[in-house]
C-alpha cells in the first residue's frame, strides 16, 4: 500500500540502523509517547536492533489504557439502562470496570454496539428517535475532532436523543508529568505524529525549553520510528534540545486549524484522572457549557460514581515507563488479553498487549 | 487508538450538510468525512482516522526520509556493530499502526 510499504523496506531499515549505531557514544533513554508507536517498535523488534546503550521507554499514549476505572463504571451504568443504545470504539468493551466490563453488559442483554466512526452513532440516533444513543467519546487530540464533529452534526440535525460520555485526554500535560517526575529517566521524546497532525507542534516548545529535552514529532512505520530515534539521538549526542518534525509528510507546524477551531467550540479544558497515574491538571477535554446538553454524565446523572483500581495491576508503573510489562508477576498468567487485570493488556495499543503478542520472553 | 491510515481520495460529495468522500485503501473503499480537509481534491492522498480525514499527505516530503537514510549512513563513528536484521519480519502489509 502506498505510503505504508515503502517505510518498511528491510534494506532502508538496515541502513538507518547502521547509521544509528555509528552515531551513539553514550547511554540514552528515549520515550515514545504513543501506543501505536510502541506496537511498531515491539512488533518489528526495532528496540532490539538499536545499540545496547539506547533504551526505549514506552509512554502513556494509549487512551483506552488511561481511561479511569470510574469512567468505565459510568459507561457500564449508562449502557445497562433499557432505553440506551451504547456505542463505543471496540477497544473499550473488554476493559475491566471495578466489577465488570461493557461486554458483560452486552451479554446480559444490554444494547452495546461497536462503531467505526462517531458519525455512525449520530446516524443511529437519527434512525432510532425512540432510543437514547450514547457515544463513548474517548481518545487523544487525534480522535477529538471526530467526536466534536459528531456533537456538531447532532446539533445540526436537531437530535435530542444523542449524548456523549466524554473522557478526552491530552498529550502535552502527560509529557510534562513524565518529565517533571522525580523518578524521570527520559532524555528525549518521540512525540505522537497524529496528535500533532491535528494540534500542530507549538505546544511542545515550552516542554523543550523547560526541561532541555529534545522532542521529535514522529510517524508510525518502522522507518519513521528509526528516523525519529536517530534525529533525537543526534540532538542528544550534540548537546542540543530542539523541537523537530520527522513526520513531515503528514504534520505541519500549524496543525489542522479547522479542527482546532471546532475543538475550541465544543470542548473545554479540565483536570483528568489517568488510570494508573492519577490526576493531571488541565490534561483533558470535557464538553463546553454551550454543548452541555450533549453530556451523558448529566443526562443520566452518573457524575457521582467513584471507584478504586485493582491493586494487583501495576499499569501505572508501565504507563509511566518505570517498569516493563514482563516484570509484572501477573503478566501472561493471571493477566492475559482474554482475562485482563488492567487496560494495557486489553487495548490493541497497550504496552502489556504488545509484549504478550510479540514478546512473552524478554529479549 | 490514534491509528491513521493513508488512502487515496476518489470521490467528494456533500451529504446532510457534511462534506463526505470516498477513500481507497489498497483496494478497499470507505466513506470518510472530509469536513476538516476541505482543500483536498480527488486524487490526493489523505490520512484517515476513525472515518475522518485529518491531514493531506505531502508527496514531496514523503521521499525525504530516503535522503535522510543516505545521509545517516554516511556518518562515521566508533559505535557498536548493528545486529543482523530479521528481514523476514519487515515484510508484509498490516495494520499500519
Amino acid at each position: 500500500m502506498k505510503y505504508l510499504s515503502e517505510y518498511r523496506q528491510p534494506a532502508a531499515v538496515q541502513r538507518c540502523v547502521a547509521g544509528i549505531h555509528r552515531l551513539v557514544t553514550r547511554s540514552w533513554n528515549l520515550m515514545e509517547i504513543c501506543g501505536g508507536q510502541t506496537h511498531t517498535i515491539v512488533r518489528f523488534g526495532l528496540d532490539a536492533m538499536l545499540p545496547s546503550r539506547v533504551r526505549m521507554i514506552h509512554g502513556p499514549g494509549c487512551p483506552v489504557c488511561v481511561t479511569p476505572v470510574e469512567m468505565l463504571d459510568k459507561a457500564i451504568r449508562i449502557a445497562s439502562r433499557p432505553e440506551v443504545i451504547f456505542c463505543s470504539f471496540g477497544d473499550m468493551l473488554r476493559v475491566p470496570g471495578s466489577e465488570r466490563d461493557l461486554l458483560a453488559v452486552k451479554s446480559a442483554g444490554g444494547d452495546v454496539r461497536v462503531v467505526y466512526s462517531p458519525l455512525d452513532a449520530v446516524k443511529l440516533a437519527a434512525r432510532r428517535p425512540e432510543r437514547q444513543v450514547v457515544f463513548f467519546a474517548i481518545g487523544f487530540e487525534t480522535t477529538a475532532p471526530a467526536n466534536a464533529m459528531a456533537v456538531l452534526h447532532a446539533e445540526r440535525l436537531g437530535l435530542e436523543n444523542f449524548t456523549c460520555l466524554v473522557s478526552h485526554v491530552l498529550v502535552p500535560p502527560a509529557m510534562q508529568a513524565v518529565l517533571g517526575s522525580p523518578q524521570n529517566t527520559v532524555h528525549g521524546f518521540l512525540a505522537a505524529g497524529h496528535v500533532c497532525a491535528v494540534m500542530g507542534t507549538q505546544q511542545y516548545e515550552p516542554l523543550v525549553r523547560q526541561f532541555h529535552t529534545p522532542v521529535v514529532v514522529t510517524g508510525f512505520e518502522p522507518l519513521d520510528l528509526l528516523q525519529g530515534i536517530s534525529m533525537c539521538l543526534r540532538q542528544l549526542e550534540q548537546g542540543r534540545s530542539e523541537l523537530e518534525i520527522q513526520y513531515r509528510r503528514v504534520v505541519r507546524p500549524e496543525g489542522n486549524r479547522l479542527a482546532q477551531e471546532q475543538l475550541r467550540r465544543v470542548f473545554t479544558t479540565v483536570s483528568r484522572k489517568w488510570r494508573g497515574i492519577g490526576e493531571i491538571p488541565a490534561s483533558g477535554w470535557a464538553l463546553s457549557e454551550a454543548y452541555a446538553r450533549f453530556d451523558a454524565e448529566q443526562r443520566f446523572d452518573v457524575r457521582d460514581v467513584v471507584a478504586e483500581e485493582s491493586s494487583e495491576c501495576f499499569a501505572g508503573e508501565v504507563l509511566q515507563g518505570h517498569r516493563l510489562p514482563v516484570e509484572c508477576p501477573a503478566f501472561g498468567s493471571r493477566c492475559t488479553p482474554e482475562h485482563p487485570l488492567g487496560a494495557p493488556m486489553v487495548s490493541g495499543e497497550g504496552a502489556c498487549a504488545a509484549y504478550y503478542r510479540y514478546r512473552r520472553q524478554p529479549v | 487508538m490514534c491509528l491513521g491510515i493513508p488512502g487515496k481520495l476518489v470521490e467528494l460529495r456533500q451529504q446532510d450538510e457534511l462534506m463526505m468522500g470516498k477513500v481507497e485503501f489498497g483496494g478497499i473503499v470507505k466513506e470518510v468525512c472530509m469536513a476538516y480537509l476541505p482543500e483536498a481534491e480527488v486524487g490526493d492522498y489523505v490520512l484517515v482516522h476513525v472515518g475522518f480525514a485529518i491531514s493531506r499527505i505531502d508527496e514531496s516530503e514523503a521521499e525525504e526520509i530516503f535522503r535522510y537514510v543516505d545521509e545517516i549512513e554516511q556518518l562515521s563513528g566508533d559505535a557498536d556493530e548493528p545486529p543482523a536484521l530479521r528481514a523476514a519480519e519487515m515484510h508484509g502489509e498490516g495494520d499500519g499502526s
